[in-house]
């Protein structure tokens, strides 16, 4: 078991990292900018020690800042979160020189699904359907040309070192293709210092399933999807477990296939494994492996009964995965929203300042992971994620019931959050019964995001 | 002499990416709608547009240094 533990993050994922090292008795220790003195992670944790400026470069992405506070305060371990240094494997392999366990996957699990074709080629490998398209890197225009014979148009050509949707050009046709593959070579030779290019078939309307997965570096089990459709800009708003778009066989092959590529690369800690859904076929095509903890990991918890933080430690701290395949069941159905310090009706515009009074949610089935307290003051530097709230009933429908019943009851004084857009997409026809893609919710905010004020409070 | 505020809080950037130039040099001359800088807030980037004209801009806030709402960007005559 681990002993000592520093958290290399802050906000909400701090606050839950530490709390679940404190359950397990694990000592911690919380790092922190000079925008972050008051943060609740370092009021909870047992140190604290100051990084750096407020720039995340200087601080939370400061790797000997980080490494120097982990060795100084005696620490055996050190658990990432999620954005930051999770996902960089030179601070995973920098923890590992310094003797410190990193909560988390090997540096070369992270290298191999960092790399995009490599982890395409990785998931074809393990029998893990993906997206139509190159198996690697494309040769050369000839090449690419009989690529188009598997995906038609239209074709995304794609960066083999770009990603978060950098380096990506679409073609709708031949002539289009034949214009933007030296274009996109070029440009990515540009940008990236790297011009490797890979194609993948355009898929228009899909949803966003996503598996999560535990491993202890020899064996892995699936702990059921999270559908995660309802997203702005790429990036998730609502997410929910189980997905009511699966049948029941294809949530067993999906799940089965995320295990797979699991077991492949030899997987140690929590990770999830991303799809994209296709209602009218019913197929499913991977598009990436996240080797962290996703922001979205407490709908996964409520529907399993699982904590997924603590089973990282103890796989960290050296023990086998506690759980079979067969101990995982799914118990009713979950939905977080991200209350984010943004105003809906205002393009989304980023408002951070002081908390001048809140009101919690409580209540069965009610959970609310959040660094807030009233007077905390919401820094600017950082994302604007303020908290999570997570709900849990027997049924979907009983779930979006229970929502808007704890959204009513949420309170963030002081600050514009997206609080109303919640309320509205709770009462939408289209959400209650799921009818929703990876592109529904910009098209839906086109027409309603003006309406999203706050209610007059009563 | 004239001062050019930040508008909102966060961190200020004196260029549109690290490997490009600034926006404005010291001792440039400044228009109206002119864009100095940009501030990130909760990472996302917001031009900073002069709302006084003048010359000689000198600024009083370095590069990638963290602002609250109101402060003094740069001074110009």
């Amino acid at each position: 078991m681990l002993r000592k533990l520093l958290v290399a993050n802050r906000g909400e994922i701090a606050v839950r990292v530490i709390r679940a090292a404190r359950d397990l008795g694990i000592a911690t220790v919380a790092v922190h900018s000079d925008a972050d003195r008051d943060s609740l992670h370092v009021q909870i944790a047992g140190e604290a020690v100051h990084i750096g400026p407020p720039a995340a470069k200087k601080s939370y992405l400061n790797v000997a800042s980080i490494l120097k506070a982990a060795t100084d305060t005696g620490c055996d371990s050190v658990h990432p979160g999620y954005g930051f240094l999770a996902e960089n494997a030179g601070f995973a392999d920098a923890c590992a020189a310094a003797g410190l366990v990193f909560v988390g996957p090997s540096g070369d699990a992270i290298r191999t699904m960092g790399d995009k074709v490599a982890a395409r080629s990785a998931a074809h490998a393990a029998g893990v359907p993906v997206v139509p398209g190159s198996l690697g890197r494309v040769a050369g225009i000839d090449a690419a040309r009989h690529v188009l014979i598997d995906t038609g148009f239209p074709v995304m050509i794609k960066a083999a070192a770009g990603g978060g949707g950098r380096g990506i050009r679409i073609a709708n046709d031949l002539a289009g293709f034949e214009a933007a593959f030296p274009q996109a070579a070029a440009e990515a030779l540009a940008a990236f210092g790297d011009g490797g290019l890979y194609m993948e078939k355009v898929i228009a309307r899909a949803r966003h399933i996503e598996v999560q997965v535990l491993g202890d570096g020899r064996d892995a089990v699936h702990c059921f999807e999270r559908e995660c459709s309802l997203q702005r800009r790429r990036q998730k708003v609502w997410e929910e477990a189980p997905s009511r778009a699966l049948p029941g066989r294809v949530r067993d092959e999906l799940c089965s296939s995320a295990v797979r590529l699991a077991r492949a690369v030899g997987y140690s800690g929590a990770g999830t494994v991303e799809y994209l859904f296709d209602d009218e076929s019913s197929r499913f095509y991977f598009i990436e492996m996240n080797t962290r903890i996703q922001v979205e990991h407490p709908v996964t918890e409520m529907i399993t009964g699982i904590d997924l933080v603590a089973e990282m430690l103890r796989i960290a701290g050296g023990e086998p995965l506690r759980l079979r395949q067969s101990d995982i069941a799914v118990r009713g159905h979950a939905i977080e929203v991200r209350l984010n310090a943004e105003d809906p009706s205002r393009d989304f515009a980023p408002f951070p300042g002081t908390v001048t009074a809140l009101r919690v949610p409580g209540g069965p089935g009610v959970r609310f992971d959040s660094m807030l307290y009233a007077g905390y003051t919401v820094p600017p530097f950082y994302d604007s994620l303020l908290a999570k709230l997570v709900v849990h009933a027997e049924t979907r429908e009983a779930a979006i019931t229970r929502l808007v019943r704890a959204l009513s009851e949420t309170r963030i004084e002081g600050l514009r959050t997206t609080k109303p857009l919640f309320l509205a997409l709770a009462g939408d026809p289209a959400v209650q019964a799921n009818a929703v893609h990876t592109r529904w919710l910009e098209g839906w905010l086109e027409t309603h995001a003006a309406r999203l004020v706050p209610e007059p409070e009563p | 002499m004239a001062q050019i505020h930040s508008p909102l809080p966060g961190t200020f950037y004196r260029a549109s990416a690290p490997d490009k130039p600034p926006f404005k040099a010291d001792g440039d001359a400044v228009a109206v709608g002119d864009v100095i800088g940009l501030i990130e807030v909760m990472k996302s980037f917001h031009e900073v547009k002069s709302e006084v004209a003048g010359t000689n801009i000198r600024f009083e806030t370095d590069n990638e240094e963290p602002v609250m709402a109101g402060a003094v960007l740069a001074q110009v005559d």
